[in-house]
């Protein structure tokens, strides 16, 4: 980026919340369902009709801002914003204008560098979703309103950022937070979180914003940061060869890596806000916020620190074994059988992970149980098997998810800790290399290494590793 | 405060309304006569009221998260001008097409 200039970013993302019905009437939410199946006179915008909001939509909304330090309005009213396309069908969407729910909040996002940043949250407010056109390829558009009404909670940053990767970390934090709380399952791809950002650059040392372009519909973490990305570069290009920025709507082709303008919607930026005489306003006592604060679950910062100090780990494992509340979840679903923190956290970290990359698939899915790592782990730490056995069974857990000790049993693992079995595979590896003992006996220890292999080779990997070093150790001392 | 004809012309348009300069002419009279009898109450000392957003007192009411039985696809799709076995059909809206 240009030294000259300074990007100011601003990021407005809809979370879609995890309640079982719409926010206004009671047809399912679910994701998926065959076309117009999940509607209703209500969500369908039916003259005479009468919304009724879902209280869980309330709670939920109360609970996100309590964990973001935001300032939760006592009065809050719905308020409708008017226009018009075929996937609203009331000509309105009911939304929150001048009374948001919670407002002036924050999130702390932590820099390569180690810094911590904290980002202003403007807002939040309730809203319903609206439903899906499919533009097909004639002249016509297909309109599914299952979708509409689902409820939703708008969340409007501060200009706060100044760099793509900021924003990114911005909202892998939002992301973290929402699924600790329970209240959005994240799913950008499936669009259960929604990311439009506004994008303005300034010379470095001036006040003023410039003028801002809005990228909408962001689907995914990668294009968020390589659309901003790309936003701040075009516009630093079109400033310094005299141009100047338009405020208007984009897209991003994630084809291409470009931005593109959105033309046609801009006139329709006069929203004409009323109070929704529908729904009442809504007050929230510092009871009922009391009681919400009371079911508010342990967040991702706090839990970092737990695992920190009551398990010892390292920060680095702490960061990454809290990053989800899955994850999270599972690496203390292993500890119910090991109190081995450290091994538990290299398995998860490790195989576990590794192949969650691999398989791009959350832990949830992950096909071993935790408490059987836990129990893999035990089996290691009791000397029935050795580490290097455990590698061979762990893929046999992924192919059905049984008791490690009943693999163990059934494929004839268990680890050979009788000194007599030990001692005659020692003998018989000593006698088979004479060379590599007459280095040893010369002084050359490093090559013992060699022989531990041999002997493992010969006991199946079953022996005690250090029994066996100890053993070979004492033959050959002998031998001088 | 009043209200010009390009205000009206600009209402009309947002409200998908066609109008003829006559009705543009009468619209802004009608409109223009009632803001003149809001403005009276502005003659009014209301720096002390808060706004009303609802004329009722009632606060908080609210339904459980439970779900109900939707209306059939068909049922849903009856009304519709146009339609698909699942879809509304409308119009071409809009072309997302890049450039």
């Amino acid at each position: 980026m240009n030294s000259k200039y300074e990007a100011v970013i601003g990021l407005e993302v809809h979370a879609q919340l995890l309640t079982n019905t719409k926010i206004f009437c009671g047809c399912s939410t679910k994701f998926g369902n065959n076309p117009n199946s999940n509607v209703c006179p209500v969500c369908l915008g039916h003259p005479g009709v009468l919304p009724v909001l879902n209280k869980k939509v309330v709670e939920f909304s109360i609970l996100f801002g309590l964990a973001t330090d935001c300032v939760i309005n006592e009065k809050n009213v719905f308020a409708r914003k008017n226009y018009f396309y075929p996937d609203l069908p009331k000509g309105y969407q009911i939304s929150q204008f001048e009374l948001p729910i919670v407002e002036h909040g924050h999130l702390d996002i932590t820099l390569k560098d180690g810094t911590v940043k904290r980002l202003g949250i403007t807002r939040a407010h309730m809203e319903e979703d609206a439903g899906k056109s499919i533009h097909s390829q004639g002249d016509e558009t297909l309109v599914d309103v299952n979708r509409c009404g689902v409820p939703l909670l708008e969340i409007v940053s501060e200009p706060d950022m100044r760099s793509a990767e900021e924003a990114y970390l911005y909202l892998t934090k939002l992301k973290q937070i929402v699924q600790y709380l329970g209240i959005c399952d994240g799913n950008m791809e499936e669009g259960s979180l929604r990311c439009d950002a506004n994008v303005s650059i300034r010379p470095v040392g001036q006040e003023k914003l410039g003028t801002r372009a809005e990228i909408k519909n962001l689907n995914s973490f990668n294009n968020v940061a390589k659309s901003i990305e790309f936003e701040i570069e075009r516009q630093i290009e079109l400033v310094e060869d005299g141009g100047e920025v338009v405020q208007e709507t984009l897209l991003w082709n994630a084809d291409k890596n470009e931005t593109y303008s959105m033309r046609g919607k801009e006139d329709s930026h006069d929203y004409r806000y009323f109070p929704d005489p529908d729904l009442i306003p809504i007050h929230i006592s510092e009871e009922w916020k009391n009681e919400i604060a009371e079911t508010m679950p342990e967040l991702p910062k706090a839990r970092f620190e737990r695992f920190v100090n009551d398990f010892k780990l390292p920060e680095y494992d702490a960061g990454v074994l809290t990053a989800t509340k899955n994850l999270a979840d599972y690496y203390e679903e292993v500890l119910k059988e090991t109190d081995d923190y450290k091994s538990a956290s290299n398995w998860v970290m490790g195989d576990v992970s590794k192949i969650l990359n691999e398989e791009k698939i959350d832990v949830s899915k992950f096909p071993i149980s935790p408490v059987n790592i836990g129990k893999l782990i035990a089996l290691i730490n009791n000397n029935t098997i050795s580490s290097k056995i455990a590698k061979d069974v762990f893929p046999e857990m992924m192919k059905e998810d049984k008791d490690p000790a009943v693999i163990v049993k059934e494929k004839n693992l268990v680890q050979i800790t009788d000194t007599s079995a030990i001692d005659d595979a020692v003998t018989k590896v000593v006698d088979a290399n004479p060379g590599q003992v007459a280095q040893f006996l010369e002084g050359k220890e490093k090559v013992i290494g060699f022989l531990v292999g041999q002997v493992m080779k010969e006991t199946k990997g079953k022996a005690n590793p250090q029994m066996v070093n100890d053993a070979l150790k004492n033959k050959m001392n002998e031998m001088k | 405060m009043s209200v010009s004809k390009d205000d009206v012309k600009h209402i009309a348009k947002l409200a998908r309304l066609k109008l003829n300069d006559e009705e543009i002419e009468s619209y802004t009279g009608n409109l223009n006569d009632i803001l003149k009898y809001i403005d009276k109450l502005n003659e009014l000392e209301l720096d002390d009221v808060e706004p009303l957003s609802h004329p009722v007192e009632n606060t908080n009411v609210f339904r459980e998260d439970e779900l109900k039985e939707s209306t059939t696809t068909d049922e849903a799709l009856k009304n519709a001008p146009d339609r698909t076995d699942q879809y509304f059909r409308v119009p071409k809206v809009i072309s997302q097409s890049n450039n």
